[in-house]
C-alpha cells in the first residue's frame, strides 16, 4: 500500500527549519511513502526551492498568502485540512510550531493525532514518549483513517538536500479566520548555534546561582561552539531565557556532546538529553541523578571548575 | 455572566518514579500518588486570578475520568473554582473524545474563557486545547506565560521556540498554560472544609451525547533503553583527556 505524506514546512519565512528535514526521514521510513511538503508563506519562493531539494520529496505545495505571514495556527489549519485531501498522513515538526498546529489540522479533519513519533513500525504503528520519556508506548492507528503526527526531531537525522521536486501553486478555498492576531516575537541572540541544531550543547542549572555567573557559560560556549542550553530550574530563577530551556516541556536535544553545569538532573531534564550521545554531568553534589545518565561525572565546584576547563581547552 | 471553564486531569503525580507493568500493558497506577496534571494548575490559578482581579464572575472546573476524578475536583474547589463539572468514564479518553466533551461543555456553560494545561504529564501529548479550539471554531493561544484581558480580547504571550511571542485574540478562546504563567496558591484547611459544600456535578459520556471513540491502540508498553552507567574522573584534566579520546573534542 502506498503511504501519501503530507509534511507541514517550518521556516521563518527565509530559511527552511531543519525540523522539516527531519520530518522528511521519519516519512520515508514508512512503507510506499510519497512525500509532498506543504509551504504556507507570504511569499514562500526560497523556503519551497529548499524543501523541494530535500532526497526524497516528490512534490511542495506552495500556499502564498499575506495571512500565511506568521504561523498562526487558526489561520493556517483550515487551509492544511483543505490540501491534507488525499493524503494518508499529515506530519509536522514537534516543536513549538508543530505542536500549536498539528492538533488543530487533526481535529478539523476528525482524525487522530500521534504525538512525538521516535520510531515507525509500519504505516500505522508508531514508538512514542509517555511520562517524560519514562516509558515508550507502541500505539496503532486505524488503517482504514488518515492520521496526524508529529515528529520528534531528536530521533531522526535531516534527509540531506539532493533532489528536485516540482514546485506547485496552491489556493486551498477555505475561508480565513480573523480572530486571531500576531502581534510580535522577541527572539533571542541569533549569533550562536541553534540549541535543536547544534553538536555540542552546554547547560546551565540553579548551581550557577545568577544570571551573571550563568553568563560564564557563554565564555566556555563560545571556546567549544556550542549552544547554551538551561535546566527548568536556571530558566524559573530568571537566569536564562525561556527558549533555553532543555526537557520534557522545554526542548528535546540529541547533540554529539552534552555539558551539564550545576544540573541535578530531574527526570523532566534528562527526559531533554537522553538522545545526546555523549553526556558529561559537572556536579558538587556527587548523589545528583545527572551521575547516573552520563559518560563522564565529574564531581565538584563549578566555580573552579569553569575557568581550568575553559583554561584547558584554550590551550588545545 | 461572564465564566471561565477550566479542565483538569487527574494524573500520576510528578514526583513519582514511574513503573512499567510486567504484562507490558501500561504503567502502574494502583496504589500510586495522583493528582492534578501540573499544567492544570496553574490553568485553574491563572483562571482565580482573573476572577479575582474582576474579570471574571465564576470560574468552573471540570474533569473527565473515574470517580476518583472527585479528589482533584474537591482540591480544585478548594483552591478557590465556584463549582466543578465531573464527566465520569471508566475507559481511557483520548484527546479528541476530550475535545469533544469540552466543546459540549461550552455549549452548555458559555464561557469567555477555557484555560487548560498544555499537556498532562502522563501521555504528553499536547493536543487537547487545541483541538477544543479548532471544534469550537475559537482562538487558541498556547504555551501562554502571560496573560492579558481587555475589552473582549486577550493579549498572550508565549513561550516558543524563538523565544517569546506575543498574539491578540477575540473572547471566547482557548489558552494552554506553560509553566511560567503563574506559581498555584497552596490550599488552606479552612477553603478544604468549604469546598465540601461547593457543587460538583456529574454526567456520563452518554449524557452528553459522546461516543468514547478509541482510535489509537496502545500495543505495547516499553521501558526507556537506559544508558551505561558512565566514569567518573577525578579532576578538570581527566576530563578533557577522556573527551579527546571518545573523539568528541
Amino acid at each position: 500500500m502506498t503511504t501519501r505524506i503530507l509534511i507541514v514546512a517550518e521556516h521563518d519565512g527565509a530559511r527552511l527549519n531543519a525540523s522539516t528535514a527531519k520530518c522528511v526521514t521519519c516519512a520515508r521510513a514508512l512503507p510506499q511513502a510519497e512525500i509532498a511538503i506543504a509551504v504556507l508563506a507570504a511569499d514562500g519562493g526560497a523556503v519551497c526551492a529548499q524543501a523541494a531539494a530535500l532526497t526524497g520529496v516528490s512534490r511542495v505545495l506552495r500556499v502564498d498568502h499575506a495571512a500565511n505571514a506568521h504561523a498562526l495556527a487558526a489561520t493556517w489549519a483550515p487551509q492544511i485540512a483543505a490540501l491534507a485531501k488525499g493524503f494518508t498522513h499529515v506530519f509536522g515538526p514537534s516543536t513549538t510550531f508543530g505542536k500549536d498546529l498539528m492538533p488543530r489540522v487533526a481535529a478539523l479533519l476528525g482524525i487522530p493525532q500521534v504525538s512525538d513519533i521516535m520510531a515507525v513500525e509500519g504505516a500505522h504503528r508508531f514508538r512514542r514518549p509517555v511520562y517524560a520519556g519514562n516509558a515508550i508506548l507502541t500505539v496503532e492507528a486505524p488503517a482504514d483513517s488518515a492520521l496526524v503526527g508529529t515528529v520528534r526531531v531528536a530521533s531522526f537525522e535531516a534527509t540531506p538536500a539532493g533532489g528536485s521536486a516540482p514546485i506547485e501553486n496552491a489556493s486551498p478555498a477555505v475561508e480565513l479566520p480573523t480572530h486571531t492576531r500576531f502581534v510580535s516575537v522577541s527572539a533571542g541572540s541569533t549569533d550562536r548555534p541553534d540549541l535543536q541544531a547544534a553538536s555540542r550543547v552546554i547547560s546551565g542549572g540553579r548551581a550557577l546561582g545568577s544570571a551573571e555567573n550563568f553568563k560564564l557559560l557563554f565564555s566556555l560556549a563560545d571556546k567549544l561552539g556550542a549552544a547554551v542550553g538551561a535546566s527548568r530550574a536556571a530558566v524559573d530563577a530568571g537566569y536564562a531565557p525561556n527558549e533555553l530551556q532543555v526537557g520534557q516541556t522545554g526542548k528535546i536535544i540529541a547533540p554529539e556532546l552534552y555539558i551539564a553545569i550545576g544540573i541535578s538532573g530531574a527526570i523532566q531534564h534528562l527526559t531533554g538529553i537522553k538522545d545526546a550521545r555523549t553526556i558529561v554531568a559537572i556536579n558538587k553534589d556527587a548523589e545528583a541523578p545527572i551521575f547516573e545518565v552520563a559518560d563522564l561525572g565529574l564531581v565538584g565546584d563549578l566555580f573552579t571548575i569553569l575557568p581550568e576547563l575553559e583554561r584547558l581547552l584554550s590551550q588545545r | 455572566m461572564s465564566r471561565i471553564l477550566v479542565c483538569i486531569k487527574r494524573v500520576v503525580d510528578f514526583n513519582v518514579r514511574v513503573r512499567i507493568k510486567p504484562d507490558g500493558s501500561g504503567v502502574v497506577t494502583d496504589g500510586v500518588k495522583m493528582s492534578i496534571n501540573p499544567f492544570d494548575e496553574i490553568a485553574l490559578e491563572e483562571a482565580l486570578r482573573v476572577k479575582e482581579r474582576g474579570g471574571a464572575q465564576e470560574v468552573v472546573v471540570t474533569s473527565i475520568g473515574p470517580s476518583e476524578c472527585q479528589q482533584q475536583l474537591r482540591t480544585a474547589l478548594a483552591m478557590g473554582a465556584d463549582r466543578a463539572i465531573l464527566v465520569q468514564t471508566e475507559v481511557s479518553v483520548e484527546p479528541l473524545t476530550a475535545a469533544r466533551v469540552f466543546l459540549e461543555l461550552t455549549r452548555r456553560e458559555q464561557p469567555q474563557l477555557v484555560i487548560l494545561g498544555k499537556q498532562a504529564i502522563d501521555d504528553d501529548n499536547n493536543q487537547t486545547g487545541q483541538m477544543l479550539a479548532a471544534l469550537w471554531g475559537r482562538p487558541q493561544a498556547t504555551f501562554a506565560s502571560r496573560l492579558e484581558l481587555e475589552g473582549g480580547k486577550a493579549t498572550v504571550t508565549r513561550e516558543v521556540d524563538a523565544g517569546l511571542e506575543t498574539i491578540e485574540v477575540d473572547l471566547p478562546a482557548v489558552i494552554t498554560t506553560d509553566l511560567r504563567l503563574n506559581e498555584p496558591r497552596y490550599v488552606k484547611l479552612p477553603e478544604i472544609m468549604k469546598a465540601k459544600k461547593k457543587p460538583l456535578a456529574t454526567f456520563s459520556l452518554q449524557d452528553l451525547g459522546i461516543a468514547a471513540a478509541q482510535q489509537l491502540k496502545v500495543v505495547r508498553c516499553d521501558p526507556p533503553p537506559q544508558r551505561q552507567k558512565g566514569l567518573m574522573v577525578k579532576d578538570v584534566g581527566e576530563l578533557v583527556a577522556a573527551l579527546k579520546k571518545k573523539g568528541v573534542l
